[in-house]
């Protein structure tokens, strides 16, 4: 079973983020959207965490998102996958089921 | 009361990223009103509010109105302080290059532009704080 997790607040805000990789199983996929998308940048405090998890899941940061906060996709993790709505369409379609985070 | 009213001291405290929530977009409205009443008003970004200012936002994607060129009419509303948390923006891999720049027209030198940032560390915050009358947090 391949789930597909989304996740929408700031990992600075509250403890979503870091509960989700906690609990995903391998070989599920993240997916970082509103202030999520802050989680995938480099040099925060939170970017060592998301690089040795990438080991273990497929992650993905929505374009539109990052646009409009100013971050630039230069600064985006490498092996993060930056991706637009369409391809949010594809992952819900390609995985088994969607866990939205709130 | 004096004809002039009463000037307070209010500081409003931004500590959330813009476009995920309205607390950005509605402090700014606030701060604005306060602003047209003449009144003392500094601005505080902290936390993940360190974001409301970052350059280059584009908002087509989202479908959501940029309101971060607001920000750079703050100067000609008389607001001349704003304080930005540095360990805010080390935490986050930011420095204030990755922010707008914000000034303010100084008419006693010949309305020079005259920069309205102020990077200051948690223990200044925590002192210019305390020396307001009215501190709202957003």
């Amino acid at each position: 079973m391949s789930m597909l997790h989304t996740v929408n607040k700031s990992p600075f805000e509250n403890s979503t983020v870091t509960s989700c990789i906690s609990m995903c199983a391998k070989d599920s996929s993240i997916l970082f959207i509103e202030d999520a998308v802050i989680s995938v940048m480099k040099s925060t405090k939170f970017t060592e965490m998301i690089e040795s998890s990438l080991k273990d899941f497929k992650m993905y940061a929505l374009k539109p998102d990052l646009e409009a906060r100013g971050l630039s996709l230069n600064n985006v993790i490498e092996g993060v996958e930056i991706v637009g709505y369409e391809d949010f369409v594809d992952l819900t379609t390609e995985h088994d089921s969607v866990q939205s985070w709130l | 009361m004096s004809e002039e009213g009463i000037v307070k001291k209010f500081m409003y405290v931004n500590r959330k990223s813009p476009y995920g929530t309205i607390y950005a977009l509605e402090s700014l409205e606030v701060v604005l009103i306060t602003a047209a009443f003449d009144q003392d008003v500094s601005l505080t970004f902290t936390d993940d509010g360190v974001y409301q200012l970052m350059k280059d936002q584009k908002t087509d994607g989202i479908g959501m109105k940029n309101f971060s060129s607001t920000y750079s009419a703050l100067g000609d509303y008389e607001i001349k302080k704003i304080f930005i948390d540095k360990e805010s923006l080390e935490e986050r891999g930011l420095s204030v290059s990755d922010l707008q720049e914000l000034v303010w027209e100084d008419e006693d030198e010949d309305y020079a532009e005259k920069s309205s940032i102020n990077l200051v560390s948690r223990a200044e915050l925590s002192n210019i704080m305390s020396q307001q009358d009215i501190v709202m947090s957003f």
